[in-house]
């Protein structure tokens, strides 16, 4: 228990929660914008590896980290695009499709990793570089939370942004209702003349948006280069965010920080003599439990 | 007049569903050859190595056989839980935790052998029953995505597993990560000498009759069916649909943990795995190329076994990683699974069909 309180009460603690934070709050909020829509995206976690493996090559061959940040969101809405197409164009089970689409960007990354690097498990031989962290002036000064919130990478402070970017999207302009519609009542939609296809594309996109650039912090930020399915689920947890936030912007950034406690506390603990394992265990396992307390409040909140 | 133009549509429709199998297949190859074309010089040669890899040797021919069966046992364990309209993809997690059940009973349990194959194997489906379980009773209960939790549940039955392993079966004398040997006769045993193909072949055998049987011809299965079609008229005409449900992810999960133990038992001495094999997700690959028919399913695992096998040899030979199967597999899943390819064409064909008949009539 006291390794327990020195492990959590350090800067360098709430500082490394903002870091794994990053990923899911960017990731949960595209989901949660594709929920609104009335779409299940777990395609989330392939366009996360997709555009983390887009961004580390564009970074090294076309010219720094910006550009491998803008080809990291490009790919990101693609890969969305792609998905939408074959799920409601194409009219395939969108669960089936994002799953075809997971392996596939598992396999895939690896396949393209190996064609360029000549390596299955990391583009570490690439010089991909990384994206500038930003000391914040006067925060910078404070002790105890200077360290904590300055000197992040600059995708940290945009995921915070991107909370009010997409609450103010969702609830606050037309195109927001629009989506939110979709999802709700995609007929009072259509009898307004608006399309729920186009709608739905729309949504796609932005999600594909965030998703890349989590993934271009994961390799671009978090670490300076891709490694074999280095997401590790994360898309995943951004999901269960979504479902526990009850998907809007705000609950699920709520949830992701709740599970990147449990994730900065297995790095924490790593140091300790607590069984490694089961430290790996603690996000994952934080997620069910959160998940299913959830909605167990939910089905009371019925019942009422 | 009216029964002749039924069962020619029919007929029609059967064709074309083959039709469009095929065409899904060329466009996913043709596509794959283009992107192979980007990284290496030979991508002829490479695809030739995919196609005629698995032919080479016996040895290779007999691991598409190998790799085919747990792949059919995954592809069975998704099949009865997808039946019932349930995303849950434990099978992973519960194909894990049953190869670690019964690498601990072979390990440990002083039977004779062939008891304790038994033993290993159906404490391994028990194991894998609890994994798959445990979205299933959520889902039921409270409504829990069962897709969410059972991608989480993964991930908590990998590091369990781990953890049990290090602290019960781990051999500290053995250079790399692996446990202590299985015990002298606890294995599937040898069918062809200087392969691995192991009697594990006739068990999944048997759980494919057993499954396209409990589906098609048993009351239960044809209460699951009706859940999954249609849960509200379920629960309508009286199904215990909740019941039902669980009972297909409590089979499902148990195929899963058999699997997990039969590969375990047929293809090694000592449990050496330290990260999810991936057969829960294959799983569903291989009921979308079936069409969740469980008499399909080992076909479809051979096809993707022959796939696999023949891309470890070009990978071998034309430095073409193996992956790339990855995206020949998902390609021909989006397609096959993609409703309105080739719709267009259908809608014509069956059209052109129906009016001739009228003609005919005249």
């Amino acid at each position: 228990m006291k390794t327990l309180v020195k492990v959590i009460f350090t800067s360098s603690f709430f500082y490394s929660l903002i870091r794994v934070a990053t990923p899911l709050v960017l990731a949960s909020l595209g989901a949660v914008i594709t929920s609104n829509a009335g779409i299940t995206n777990i395609g989330i976690e392939g366009i996360m590896l997709i555009s983390a493996l887009a961004g580390v090559f564009a970074s090294a061959f076309l010219g720094g980290p910006w550009v491998g940040l803008l080809v990291a969101i490009l790919v990101g809405v693609i890969c969305s695009l792609l998905i939408g197409y074959v799920s409601m164009s194409l009219k395939a089970d969108s669960v089936l499709t994002c799953i075809a689409f997971n392996t596939m960007a598992v396999g895939g990354t690896v396949y393209f990793m190996y064609a360029v690097v000549k390596d299955k498990g990391t583009t570490l031989a690439l010089d991909s570089g990384k994206l500038p962290s930003i000391p914040i002036p006067i925060i910078e000064e404070i002790p105890v939370l200077g360290k904590i919130l300055s000197n992040h990478n600059i995708l940290s402070y945009v995921s915070f942004f991107m909370v009010f970017v997409v609450y103010i999207l969702l609830y606050k302009t037309p195109l927001g209702l629009r989506i939110r519609s979709a999802g709700k009542d995609p007929k009072a939609l259509s009898s307004v003349g608006v399309s729920l296809l186009k709608t739905r594309y729309i949504a796609l996109a932005i999600s594909g948006v965030l998703g890349g650039i989590a993934g271009a912090f994961m390799s671009m930020g978090y670490v300076t280069w891709f490694s074999k399915n280095m997401t590790a689920g994360r898309g995943f947890i951004a999901l269960a965010a979504d479902a526990m936030g009850n998907s809007t912007p705000i609950g699920a950034t709520m949830a992701s920080l709740l599970f990147a406690v449990a994730e900065a506390l297995s790095y924490g603990l790593q140091v300790t003599t607590f069984p490694p394992e089961l430290v790996q265990m603690l996000p994952y396992m934080a997620t069910i439990v959160g998940l299913i307390l959830y909605s167990i409040k939910r089905n009371a909140d019925k019942a009422k | 007049m009216a029964m002749n133009m039924n069962a020619k549509v029919d007929r029609y429709n059967r064709y074309f569903s083959i039709i469009r199998f095929v065409v899904a297949v060329f466009i996913a190859f043709f596509i794959s050859f283009v992107i192979m074309a980007f990284s290496t010089e030979h991508p002829f040669s490479a695809l030739l190595n995919l196609f005629i890899g698995p032919f080479t040797t016996l040895r290779r021919f007999s691991t598409v056989l190998e790799t085919a069966i747990p792949l059919t046992f995954a592809g069975l364990s998704v099949c009865v839980m997808f039946k019932a309209r349930q995303f849950n993809l434990a099978s992973e997690g519960g194909f894990f935790l049953g190869a670690l059940t019964s690498a601990i009973v072979a390990i440990y349990m002083p039977l004779p052998p062939v008891l304790s194959i038994i033993l290993a194997l159906f404490l391994a489906g028990i194991v894998g029953s609890l994994v798959c379980g445990i979205p299933g009773i959520c889902k039921v209960k409270w409504n829990s995505s069962e897709l969410v939790l059972s991608l989480m549940l993964n991930y908590v039955a990998l590091y369990i597993g781990t953890f049990i392993f290090n602290q019960v079966a781990k051999d500290p004398s053995s250079a790399y990560s692996a446990s202590f040997p299985f015990r002298e006769g606890v294995n599937l045993g040898n069918l062809i000498p200087k392969t691995r193909l192991h009697y594990g072949i006739f068990l999944v055998a048997v759980f494919v009759v057993f499954t396209w049987q409990f589906i098609y011809k048993t009351k239960w299965g044809m209460k699951l069916r009706i859940v999954g079609e249609n849960l509200k008229f379920g629960k309508y005409v009286g199904i215990g649909t909740t019941g039902i449900i669980m009972m297909s992810q409590l089979l499902g999960g148990f195929i899963a943990g058999v699997g997990g133990g039969a590969e375990m038992l047929g293809m090694y001495s000592r449990f050496q795995w330290s990260a999810l094999p991936g057969y829960g997700f294959d799983g569903v690959v291989l009921n979308i190329l079936a069409k969740e028919n469980p008499a399909y399913i080992p076909i479809a695992a051979f096809a993707v076994a022959y796939l696999r096998i023949g891309a470890d040899y070009m990978y071998k030979k034309s430095d073409v990683a193996s992956e790339i199967v990855a995206i020949i597999e998902a390609l021909v899943i989006v397609l096959v699974a993609a409703n309105a390819f080739l719709e267009k064409y259908h809608h014509k064909v069956i059209t052109r069909v129906t009016a001739g008949d009228k003609g005919g009539k005249e």
